[in-house]
């Protein structure tokens, strides 16, 4: 026991239970997935050999990339603003928009998804509307296709893209920014010179957040975007649930997070991650 | 550069600040002259920092009015007011070198980049941290922060600089050898600093007036001399230094510790007072001995130790002598 402890620190034997837990229950399923992407139906590359092959699962994951950076950069620029106006307003304005952020998380995301179909779909309220004061002869199509999705994506995804925001944003020192006009800088100069470079890291964590949970989304697509969009999330569900080719949905699944670990790789290259992840700044 | 031979006084007029019912700052008139070192000395709560804060422009004053060289700037916003500030805790910019920190001002004036760096050179080398240029703030310690903080507000040649205990975080040392460069340095600039403390050590030792603060009022004004010797209130004598208040009739007076002579012995036809010796403490250069008047005051009596040739003890009975200047009188109830 004793030779033990020299080479091992006793508070590896406190957390040993939950570690075994974590490898057992998380870690072990994945390197299954890999595992199956390489091993089923045959073993080899062939699963991967597929995406050289066809042009349907480029196309797919070209979808997928494209709605995953618009709905990243209209979450992330509203997410700002939101923020923004959180950290400046008064203490009992914020305490009310904290709360009306925290209820937009509670909500289911089926129900949210469907309201935007009462609200925006052929038959929904606001074609209604606008064919009943004649503006419009023929109801807009702002569902089942991409915009419909980006709605609704856009929409479940701004109260992620404003928690780390606010987080940076609560951390600034107020003196700075006082400093800064009291040096003769303008509110835009303060604004672009100090705010969003000292903001910076809560907005790479609010980037990365929303652009990996968007990665995932399969009920918004699958809803709003009426069987026309297809996502990587749906089409792997396909595979699983319906013509049962494990292989090719492992492939997919591991496409994806060497996808997400290569942009976290990336991005350590420019910045250290732990200044986003709440380490302090340096 | 703005020329800065006729421009840096400040006129306060009556300025009032309300925060909701509450009054910080109280009726303040306050002429601040061209090239002073003034020092807004008061407890905390006692409005010092309000005032400079309406003053920098980052409060609107709620009555009264502030003027710059005669002009009024109370509708002037802070980044248009020109004045640098040296801030608590000193607000640098984090993620800029001590360079771009100091070069700040003129580089959102759209200035060059030649005479950008020529200025900045020469404010690097008035607080002497040439070797510090590339360096972060954060690579620095307290001492060439507060000097990177005081480069930056001087680099543009504001007519006044503002500085709210810009000594608050250093440590007691340190904050000597500040002092000295701090006067230096308004010494070479000329240009008028408005000093917020609430340390009178800072305040006796650097300031050319000090502004004693009160609940949001002016206590006293004066120099350092004027407020030390004639304190006029009983606030004014314990705020800056210690003193003694010795009441007779319905007068009372200040009486300043190390300006009252001791004596062995008691009934000395020129003693004032008589007591008794309740404790010494020793200070190195001096010792402060507490003494029980038979009138039953308690008065503090500084006295250097060469002097002390009889051995003083506890107990021991003892005169009290003083020149009739020493004891001021003061003018509140």
């Amino acid at each position: 026991m004793h030779a033990l402890r020299k080479h091992i620190h006793p508070g590896w034997l406190i957390i040993a239970p939950l570690l075994v837990l974590v490898v057992a229950l998380y870690l072990g399923p994945i390197l299954n997935i890999l595992w199956l992407s390489v091993t089923d139906p045959e073993p080899g590359f062939g699963n991967y050999a597929k995406l050289g092959e066809s042009d349907a699962l480029l196309r797919i994951l070209w979808t997928t990339v494209r709605i995953c950076i618009i709905t990243t950069m209209f979450s992330v620029t509203l997410g700002y603003s939101i923020a923004y106006a959180m950290v400046h307003c008064h203490q009992r304005q914020k305490n009310y928009m904290l709360t009306l952020l925290l209820v937009s998380f509670w909500i289911s995301i089926l129900v949210r998804t469907f309201s935007w179909l009462m609200l925006l779909g052929r038959k929904g309220l606001v074609n209604v509307t606008l064919e009943d004061i004649g503006l419009i002869a023929e109801p807009i199509a702002f569902m089942r296709n991409e915009f419909g999705v980006l709605i609704g994506m856009i929409h479940y995804m701004i109260p992620y893209a404003v928690l780390p925001l606010l987080v940076s944003m609560q951390a600034l020192d107020k003196r700075v920014m006082d400093a800064s006009s009291n040096l003769g800088a303008t509110g835009a100069q303060t604004f672009w010179r100090i705010y969003l470079p000292l903001t910076t890291p809560g907005l790479v964590a609010s980037t990365l957040l929303v652009f990996i949970l968007s990665l995932g989304f399969y009920v918004t697509p699958a809803v709003l975007g009426g069987g026309k969009v297809l996502m990587v999330a749906e089409y792997i569900s396909v595979q699983l649930l319906v013509t049962l080719k494990w292989g090719t949905a492992a492939m997919l699944a591991a496409l994806m997070l060497f996808g997400v670990l290569a942009m976290l790789w990336i991005m350590s290259r420019f910045m250290k991650l732990s200044t986003v992840f709440g380490g302090a700044a340096r | 550069m703005a020329d800065l031979a006729n421009t840096g006084s400040l006129q306060i007029r009556d300025v009032s600040k309300m925060f909701g019912t509450f009054r910080a700052v109280d009726g303040v008139t306050l002429d601040i002259e061209r090239g002073e070192f003034l020092t807004l000395l008061g407890p905390s709560g006692s409005g010092k920092t309000t005032l400079l804060m309406m003053i920098a422009g980052f409060l609107d004053i709620t009555q009264g009015d502030i003027a710059l060289d005669g002009a009024s700037i109370a509708d002037v916003p802070a980044e248009k007011r020109n004045f640098g500030m040296v801030f608590q805790g000193y607000a640098l910019f984090p993620h800029m070198s001590v360079r771009d920190n100091i070069g700040y001002a003129l580089s959102v004036r759209k200035r060059s980049a030649s005479e950008i760096k020529a200025r900045v050179d020469e404010m690097l080398d008035l607080v002497q941290l040439q070797e510090f240029a590339d360096r972060k703030p954060t690579q620095l310690s307290g001492g060439q922060q507060q000097r990177v903080a005081l480069a930056r507000a001087l680099c543009f040649a504001p007519p006044v600089l503002l500085l709210d205990e810009p000594l608050g975080a250093l440590d007691k040392k340190l904050r000597v050898e500040v002092q000295e460069q701090l006067k230096d340095i308004h010494r070479r600039v000329g240009t008028t600093f408005i000093y917020v403390t609430h340390d009178q050590e800072e305040a006796l030792s650097m300031s050319d007036r000090i502004v004693i603060m009160r609940d949001g009022a002016i206590e006293q004004v004066g120099t350092p001399v004027e407020l030390y010797e004639r304190p006029a209130t009983k606030f004014a004598a314990s705020f800056l230094g210690k003193s003694n208040f010795i009441t007779q009739g319905d007068k009372t007076y200040a009486l300043r510790p190390e300006k009252i002579d001791l004596r062995l012995g008691q009934g000395g036809s020129d003693a004032r007072v008589s007591g008794t010796i309740r404790s010494i403490t020793y200070f190195g250069s001096m010792q402060r001995i507490i003494v029980d008047s038979v009138q039953g005051d308690e008065i503090e009596v500084d006295i250097d130790v060469w002097r002390n040739q009889e051995a003083l003890t506890e107990g021991a009975k003892v005169d009290l002598l003083w020149q009739e200047a020493a004891a001021v009188e003061l003018h509140d109830t």
